[in-house]
């Protein structure tokens, strides 16, 4: 099947990739552990309200990727620009600790493959969206709870157990409580690191569902991360493809999907179907 | 001029029991918590002829501050009769000639084990407070490491939290001591195991306070005239306990904080807590001429 790639397709196909500025911007990011050098001059862009996927294989660099996006973790060389209604433009590397902790609370989502890591497992799953209204500064208690209420709401939450531990909950739950925390302030970037692996095909549908419904009802940028191409094929506009550390491809989704260029993508590709 | 009159007879041990480098390193370690106030210091916490967890953090700050002219009190949960703070008092007595008192008003420093008296302490006193843990992030935060790294962020939100999860899951905050307060807007401190109902008397208070944990090894103050504000939801007031409407049965004081006395038929009975103020309640309802100082609270509402 042959695409039409011209820029009239292009600009009907997805508009605001074509007009709008760059939210996230990413230039020559390498990071190494030792002899591994996990990202080799990675160059990434995301555009406001897009859904960017990130495919490869393990060990691929893509989890390292988002780990630098949500400022975990600083690259041996390479610039990291959010472009940010209150903020001025410069390398977010360059931040302090604090800084780098106020902003991630204030603009920047995550919902981890592993609960473990982005939930409080003993606090109530209400609190865990609350805390993050608590760095915020949100002093409250009525309103920390209204906003926990909505954001746990938000994510197809059911409400009559949103007191319960995340500890108390299925899998399935979990990930919803982890995408209410992300949500709760309505970050500018909200960062997918595998969101449903590990949960059955019915359960993902859902969270698919519920990812699927935000990103059109709010319009937020999402960066998924994820090894399965049905997940990334459902939910990505445009598509990063990663193998040792280097992007290989990246396009729109179609076009990788239908059309890839690369000899790993087409195996990827091809492996899948 | 000769040389015995440069010189000191040999003496078993020093001046105040710690040796000068111990008290030069803990008065260099209490003036950079006057200096950050809240913020704990680490010292080399000395052996004490005292068991860890006994009152050794308070003790080491006392016997550094102490001298011949200082006049010395000493409570263990508002008493000043009790075996331990008697026996803190006299220690420190016998090894620095200052005088004892259990009279708040004429003390110039006051060791406290969980009590800050009622009468109101003036600028020329100094309160040290004995604490068994200083970290008020130990809760939430097992790493100290990483505890450190949040205090240093002032990053309190796992504390906030706790504070949250307590009305969510009782309906009120039930945090009785220690309760987590942020000393001048920055640093957040356990202020040892008083109850809520003295913590309101830390902030803004006239004189110095010094919070020392022997057995943790750390001290932090909260220097004259500096805020201290309980952590609390700007739509649930901070309260402090009940105790408002309660009678000493043996002075007859009311609106302080008491002690509960279980009764065989099930009931319970009250005492003061902070006791010299009940003594000297009584003496003066006999006729001696006993001075009762102005407290923070009256008829148990804080009002200082």
């Amino acid at each position: 099947m042959s695409l039409d790639l011209t820029p009239a397709a292009l600009e009907r196909e997805a508009p605001r990739l074509m007009r709008a500025r760059p939210l996230l911007t990413m230039n020559n990011i390498s990071r190494s552990f030792g002899d591994v050098r996990a990202l080799r001059d990675v160059d990434a862009t995301v555009y406001p309200g897009e859904v960017m996927g990130i495919v490869g294989e393990s060990g691929s660099g893509k989890s390292t990727l988002l780990r630098m996006m949500n400022l975990e973790d600083t690259p041996d060389t390479g610039d990291y620009r959010l472009r940010l209604p209150d903020r001025e433009d410069g390398n977010l590397f360059d931040l302090t600790r604090y800084q780098r902790r106020m902003l991630c609370a204030r603009h920047i989502g995550i919902v981890y493959q592993n609960p473990h890591l982005g939930l409080l497992m003993r606090q109530s799953s209400s609190g865990n969206v609350a805390e993050r209204l608590l760095i915020a500064g949100e002093r409250s208690f009525d309103v920390l709870r209204a906003r926990a209420r909505e954001a746990l709401d938000a994510s197809e939450f059911p409400l009559e157990r949103m007191d319960a531990r995340p500890i108390e909950l299925s899998g399935g739950m979990q990930q919803r409580v982890q995408l209410a925390k992300a949500i709760a302030l309505e970050p500018a970037l909200l960062l997918l690191d595998e969101p449903t692996t590990g949960l059955d095909v019915s359960v993902q549908a859902l969270v698919l569902d519920t990812l699927k419904r935000l990103q059109r009802d709010r319009k937020i940028t999402m960066v998924l991360v994820s090894h399965d191409l049905g997940v990334i094929r459902t939910m990505a506009d445009r598509v990063m493809v990663m193998r040792h550390g280097q992007v290989v491809e990246q396009g729109l989704a179609d076009q990788i999907f239908q059309d890839p260029q690369h000899p790993y993508t087409q195996q990827l590709v091809h492996a899948k179907l | 001029m000769s040389l015995a009159s440069l010189t000191k007879d040999w003496a078993a041990t020093s001046y105040g029991f710690l040796d000068a480098s111990a008290k030069r390193e803990l008065r260099r370690k209490m003036l950079k918590a006057i200096a950050v106030p809240g913020c704990q210091m680490p010292y080399a916490s000395r052996e004490v002829p005292m068991a860890r967890g006994w009152g050794t953090g308070g003790l080491q700050v006392t016997l550094t501050l102490v001298n011949p002219a200082s006049t010395v009190k000493v409570i263990d949960q508002g008493a000043d009769d009790g075996v331990n703070a008697a026996s803190i008092r006299r220690f420190i007595s016998r090894v620095s000639g200052a005088a004892e008192t259990w009279d708040t008003l004429s003390a110039s420093i006051v060791q406290s084990r969980h009590r800050v008296p009622e009468e109101v302490m003036r600028e020329d006193q100094i309160l040290v407070l004995q604490v068994p843990n200083p970290e008020p992030l130990r809760g939430v935060e097992p790493n100290m490491s990483i505890a450190r790294q949040m205090h240093a962020d002032a990053d309190y939100g796992k504390l906030w939290l706790t504070l949250y999860e307590q009305i969510v899951r009782k309906g009120r905050i039930m945090q009785g001591a220690a309760y987590p307060s942020m000393v001048n807007g920055r640093h957040v401190m356990t202020p040892s195991p008083i109850p809520r109902w003295d913590v309101p008397k830390l902030n803004m208070a006239k004189h110095l306070t010094f919070l020392s944990a022997g057995r943790e090894k750390r001290l932090f103050a909260v220097p004259p005239f500096t805020r201290v504000e309980p952590l609390v939801f700007s739509d649930r007031p901070y309260q402090v306990e009940e105790h408002a409407h309660l009678t000493c049965r043996r002075s007859g004081l009311s609106g302080y904080f008491m002690n509960e006395i279980p009764q065989d038929n099930g009931g319970s009975t009250f005492e003061v807590s902070d006791s010299n103020l009940g003594i000297k309640a009584i003496q003066k309802a006999e006729g001696a001429p006993t001075e009762i100082g102005e407290t923070w609270y009256r008829d148990g509402e804080y009002s200082a």
